[in-house]
């Protein structure tokens, strides 16, 4: 008989195993499924990961795409940690995107330099008002956030509908539901030619670089890893939970933002219905993939860029459809949820002992 | 007054999927096990048994086909929470995630078919009646079922032995187990009856309500689904009259344009959104409401001691 021995201790091999297993299974995986609907699972599995790397173009792809995963997944993992369930990140996003696209839109016609800095403060301001209604709701109502900051999602979502197919639609378009393009002064520049990684990218990286100085550097940190792994020792010692939530859904909800600006003000330069293929919702599995931690996340939203990018591949080049790449997300968090259980238990075979490990 | 009965059958079309997910919810949540992939499943329920009803022809093997098919997707999330204990609010969205992209793959096949809609219930003279006749006895078995299936969940609960055996696996299961009862087996259970629930709701839309497949055609129902089981303080007659409120709230927006009220159709599509965060706000202000009431071992994993 298999059963589950508890550990004494929390395997820290196992933490960083468990992704790289449930990659590996989702891979196995993946070959099955392309054998069973009649497509030679080597060559799929080719197409799907390695092809869309193997130039520069596809390398920049990686990174535009892992732009808005892994600065999102960055604010949701602080979340995550301390027990806030923020699940809508997608509706700051689009939130985002509104605010600072606003900006844009508003100087159609501008040059200045100012412009570009703007949306970003516009971005991080929709998204994080977006974040503070959520936490509003838990902390004075004690209303779920993970429903709430879910339906504020559709809201936001048939908002920017709204808006681009009414006051926002492009007056010299043709008739389209898009608005006007940005201005050049409201784009981010490209920062290796032949590419489309955009300035956003390197403002990824600092984000990386500020979360995880933030989570192993400063009391915040210490506060978000007590909450959330012992709310009653928390209590004790006099961290507030509210705060943590306030904290964790106005950083997310502004880094959300962010990343919806990125996209509107990069590889799409402009508004329009659809902004983002669920970047908000990937992002949880980006969060869980790089264990909450900001290196970790960095290398997850690179694994998962690349899904999108072997998604799009093998639709042109094998008549896949692209949902492919949701359900591999799907089945990746599924792997890697259950491998997580090796870093608390072990597997022993056999009936139970009564002596335990040794320690 | 010729509009009042295809009014009143618009409203029950849309509140019987919300009543069929949120009464498996509602059993599962009683258990103390809380699946947030309530979507998923309907996702998941919806192509299955739109896919088995255009391959078979017969929209009860859909049906069944559309159930069976929530419980599987369900027997994964017992296994890996259950008994893997995987945390429950990460698996629940891995289900969601998990079900949008099983669902929009199986369904790019099936884009486009038409089916033939589900028949309704016909009796002779009595379904003739006006007004009460076309509401009461004219609609067809999942209406009917899912009015069935609220109203014994309540009696389980409340009436049958099993259903009080659930309650207390749900409110302590330390204690349930102490007393000998499989805390696990009943949550597995509880688990795939809210799957099958699911299912069923899926299988709804894409049968009868739409009927047709389409990406991600439950719009956020099922996560509505999961704001009525709070909304309805884990009470199954509540749960009835939740639903059809928020059937109500959605048919609404149908309805306001042939009103004549000039508001751009996004806004009244986030009417039942709006509408689910003012319930969940005015029901969770009331702390010992919900404290009274809900599973207190709600979300947590169990370990039986060896």
């Amino acid at each position: 008989m298999i059963r589950l021995e508890p550990r004494r201790h929390h395997s820290q091999k196992m933490v960083y195993l468990s992704p790289l297993l449930a990659i590996v299974l989702t891979l196995i995986s993946g070959a099955i499924i392309f054998a069973f609907m009649g497509k030679d699972p080597i060559e799929a599995l080719y197409t799907f990961f390695i092809m869309p790397i193997n130039n520069a173009y596809g390398i920049g792809e990686l990174f535009v795409k892992g732009t808005p995963l892994v600065i999102i997944a960055i604010g949701l993992a602080m979340g995550f940690r301390a027990n806030v369930w923020n699940i809508g990140a997608e509706g700051q996003l689009t939130m985002g995107a509104i605010f600072g696209g606003a900006l844009a839109l508003a100087f159609y016609d501008s040059t200045s330099v100012f412009l570009l800095p703007g949306m970003f403060v516009m971005a991080a301001i929709g998204g994080a008002f977006w974040g503070a209604i959520p936490a509003w709701l838990r902390t004075r109502f004690n209303a779920n956030e993970i429903l709430t900051s879910l339906m504020l999602t559709y809201v936001a979502t048939l908002f920017l509908s709204y808006l681009v197919y009414g006051p926002w639609r492009n007056p010299e378009g043709f008739n389209f539901p898009e608005s006007r393009a940005f201005p050049n002064a409201a784009l981010l520049p490209i920062i290796y030619d032949g590419t489309r990684v955009h300035l956003g990218a390197v403002f990824a990286l600092l984000i990386v670089a500020g979360g995880w100085v933030l989570l192993t550097k400063s009391v915040v940190g210490f506060q978000l890893r007590v909450v959330g792994q012992a709310p009653q020792a928390a209590r004790h010692v006099g961290f507030r939970q509210k705060r943590m939530v306030w904290f964790t859904l106005l950083l997310s909800g502004g880094l959300s933002g962010l990343a919806g600006m990125f996209e509107v003000a990069g590889p799409i330069g402009q508004l329009q219905p659809s902004i983002s293929p669920g970047y908000g919702f990937t992002a949880i599995i980006v969060a869980f993939l790089g264990r909450l931690h900001p290196i970790g996340i960095l290398f997850a939203g690179l694994v998962i860029s690349l899904t999108y990018l072997g998604g799009e591949l093998a639709q042109i080049s094998l008549g896949l459809p692209s949902a492919v790449t949701g359900l591999f997300q799907g089945i990746l968090l599924f792997f890697l949820l259950g491998c997580d259980v090796l870093t608390k238990y072990r597997i022993r075979f056999g009936s139970a002992s009564k002596s335990g490990e040794p320690a | 007054m010729d509009w009042i009965v295809p009014l009143i059958l618009t409203v029950i079309t849309a509140s019987t999927p919300l009543l069929l997910s949120a009464t498996g919810e509602l059993i599962t949540e009683k258990s103390g096990v809380l699946n947030l992939g309530v979507e998923g499943m309907m996702l998941i329920g919806a192509i299955t048994g739109f896919a088995v009803t255009v391959s078979t022809g017969s929209a009860i093997i859909g049906i069944i086909a559309a159930a069976i098919a929530g419980m599987a997707i369900a027997l994964i999330f017992a296994f890996l929470t259950l008994t893997l204990m995987a945390n429950q609010v990460a698996t629940g969205l891995a289900l969601t995630i998990f079900g949008v992209g099983f669902s929009a793959l199986v369904g790019s096949g099936f884009v486009g078919f038409a089916i033939e809609p589900l028949p309704s219930l016909h009796i002779p003279f009595i379904s003739d009646i006006p007004v009460i006749g076309p509401i009461l006895f004219g609609q067809d078995f999942l209406v009917y079922l899912s009015i069935f299936m609220v109203i014994a969940s309540g009696w389980f609960l409340t009436k049958t032995r099993a259903g009080l055996i659930l309650k207390a696996v749900g409110d302590s299961h330390e204690s349930a187990h102490a007393i000998g009862y499989n805390v696990i087996g009943i949550r597995y259970m509880a688990t795939l009856f809210g799957g099958a629930m699911s299912g069923l709701a899926g299988a709804y839309l894409s049968l009868v309500y739409t009927p047709m497949w389409a990406e991600n055609m439950t719009a956020g129902r099922g996560w509505i689904a999961l704001a009525l089981v709070v909304f309805a303080t884990w009470r199954p007659g509540r749960l009835l009259a939740g639903a059809y409120m928020f059937g109500c709230i959605s048919v609404l927006q149908l309805h306001a344009q042939s009103a004549g009220i000039n508001v751009p159709s996004q806004f009244m599509s986030m009417l039942p959104y709006l509408a689910t965060v003012i319930v969940l706000v005015i029901i969770s202000s009331d702390q010992t409401k919900i404290r009274l009431n809900a599973p207190a071992c709600i979300g947590k994993a169990f370990r039986p001691a060896q």
